[in-house]
């Protein structure tokens, strides 16, 4: 079953080096496919590290691997990535009049990939 | 007797063998660039020492460098892929100009987008073309810190340069960021640890906050972390703006914004007792609900914070000639975005003449993309545009935007191949050094071929005025 969480891409320094080594190559892919989420959420989602999950938003679906973080470094309900194309697949277009996006902050629902 | 003859057995096993000390550049042909520049981020160091391979033409080693100017100036290198591309087969440089020019004086809503990984010198030449040709221009700071530059539009901006804040500021707050990631030598070179005139004893003088809706490498820098739920900022803000004030707020301020009453009567206390405070904002501000408000609401408490001290606020930039576009364009349009010329004058509405509206609504007919990635960064709809009009791009490396553009430059890396000026996030301009040439040319040179074209193509005239 699918549960609705909040999803905050933002920069890493892992994305930041390998988007120099080129955003075609596969370390900038593997960086920003994978999501970080509370231990405490993944363990309740049933989820270990590198498992796949499928986040889900009004506009757009992608499937990343998930990672696990400390509770305390990590808020439960909330999932980092990286910003990149998986992450841009969630967004709407909608600015509001503003030319931005809301790229924080998301609602996505998040299941399992078996 | 010699010294040596008076050694024991023992002294002399246990004697290190005397290393011959080994120049690992040796046979290489080596140039030193001294204080050249880092572009990558909008910190823009320019404090580099950088040891160039002249013969291969890369950089060995990039002293000073944080991890990601390292992985900058180690991976840009020069490479073998053709210089011009058009529908994906190779072209000579005239052939390209030709078929850009052709694509932007055809189309009848040619827009520009990008331009923040790249020189003043160029910014100004993009914006000569999109005026001549009655075009749209937009940079990455739409889906940057737009939202910020509308908020400066509306409330004003209480502001500082980088060196008066390593020099004077007793209380650092960032807010929505995370330095240690994205920008690593702000804390080191700028804001935090650096001693300055007034802050003798580097962070032992300093108050640092840091304000986020996680823990992040950033916080173990920071005396004091307040955690906002997420989407809360601009309800924090204007609580703060409202106890420097003296009024009252919510008793229920806790439950909805996950501070307490007492962390942030603790905070306004320091922002208005410090003698220098800086507020350092980031995207958590200007990419979420909210957006141009938290900014504003930002904005608004310094300047509130104006009647007790001293307090300037800055937002921290990403690329590293985004404050660059942003003073470019303003100074040649009158306005910093989403600027748009199709009525022969410039027009400003962001929502209307930014990229990812003009792409997503399916306006723009043609788009030339300058060291920039749209393809991958932006929303879906946007994209699908992108592959139904022409492309032109200009970059270093080849990336989704490249790969569909109909007319790919590959184009040489500001600040490592090519000179010119760039502006450091507080808006302070500083020339670049650049460390070996590149077999590519820069994106100005290609600019300007493709301006002398389009401008020939029209005789002297400008392109059609929208009715």
């Amino acid at each position: 079953m699918a549960e609705t969480m909040i999803l905050v891409p933002g920069r890493s320094q892992s994305q930041g080096t390998s988007l120099n080594e080129g955003k075609l190559e596969d370390e900038y892919k593997r960086v920003t496919s994978t999501a970080e989420l509370n231990e405490k959420d993944m363990q309740r989602l049933k989820l270990k590290d590198g498992d796949k999950i499928k986040l889900k938003s009004d506009v757009g679906q992608t499937v990343v691997t998930c990672k696990g973080k400390k509770h305390e470094d990590l808020p439960l309900g909330m999932i980092f990535i990286p910003y990149g194309p998986p992450s841009s697949e969630l967004m709407a277009s909608d600015t509001a009049g503003t030319g931005m996006p809301l790229s924080k902050h998301m609602e996505v629902k998040v299941t399992k990939v078996k | 007797m010699t010294k040596e003859a008076t050694q024991t057995d023992a002294q002399v096993k246990n004697k290190k063998p005397v290393s011959k000390k080994v120049d690992p550049y040796e046979g290489k042909n080596i140039k030193i660039v001294k204080d050249a520049t880092c572009t990558f981020c909008g910190c823009v160091c320019d404090d580099m020492e950088l040891t160039v391979d002249v013969d291969e033409h890369r950089i060995l080693k990039a002293k000073k460098a944080c991890v990601l100017g390292r992985a900058w100036f180690y991976e840009h290198k020069v490479d073998t892929r053709p210089g011009v591309l058009i529908d994906g087969k190779e072209a000579t440089f005239q052939e390209g100009v030709e078929a850009a020019a052709q694509i932007l004086i055809d189309a009848k809503f040619p827009t520009t987008y990008g331009m923040s990984d790249s020189t003043c010198e160029s910014q100004r030449v993009t914006v000569e073309i999109m005026d001549t040709i009655n075009g749209n221009i937009d940079t990455t700071t739409s889906v940057c810190h737009g939202p910020s530059g509308m908020a400066f539009q509306g409330v004003g901006e209480s502001t500082a340069t980088l060196g008066e804040v390593k020099n004077r500021a007793d209380l650092v707050i960032y807010w929505g960021g995370n330095p240690a990631e994205s920008h690593p030598r702000h804390f080191t070179r700028y804001a935090v640890t650096p001693k300055g005139m007034y802050i003798p004893n580097g962070k032992k003088d300093r108050t640092v906050v840091l304000v986020d809706v996680r823990r992040t490498p950033s916080t173990p820098v920071a005396d004091i972390f307040m955690q906002v739920k997420p989407g809360k900022d601009f309800e924090v803000l204007w609580a703060l703006r409202a106890l420097v004030k003296g009024k009252k707020i919510a008793n229920d301020i806790e439950k909805q914004t996950g501070v307490s009453r007492e962390v942030l009567d603790d905070l306004v206390d320091r922002m208005k007792n410090c003698q220098f405070g800086v507020l350092f904002f980031g995207m958590g501000l200007t990419m979420t609900r909210g957006r141009h408000f938290n900014s504003g609401a930002l904005l608004s408490l310094a300047a509130d914070l104006n009647e007790f001290t001293h307090f300037v606020a800055k937002p921290v930039r990403g690329h590293g000639n985004v404050t660059g576009a942003d003073n470019v364009v303003s100074w040649q349009t009158g306005y910093p975005f989403g600027v748009n010329f199709n009525r022969g004058y410039p027009r400003f509405n962001p929502g209307e003449f930014t990229t990812t509206d003009v792409l997503s609504r399916g306006e723009a007919d043609a788009a030339m993309i300058i060291a920039s990635d749209p393809a991958s960064n932006f929303p879906k709809a946007a994209i699908e545009h992108m592959k139904k009009i022409p492309i032109i791009s200009l970059d270093t490396k080849d990336t989704v935007t490249s790969s569909i553009a109909k007319v790919r430059f590959a184009v040489s890396t500001y600040g490592i191949n090519t000179g010119g000026t760039v502006y450091r996030m507080d808006d302070v301009p500083i020339t670049l050094r650049p460390a070996f040439e590149s077999t590519y040319p820069g994106d100005q040179e290609v600019l300007e071929a493709i301006r002398d074209r389009v401008k020939k193509l029209l005789s002297g005239k400008k392109a059609r005025v929208a009715a």
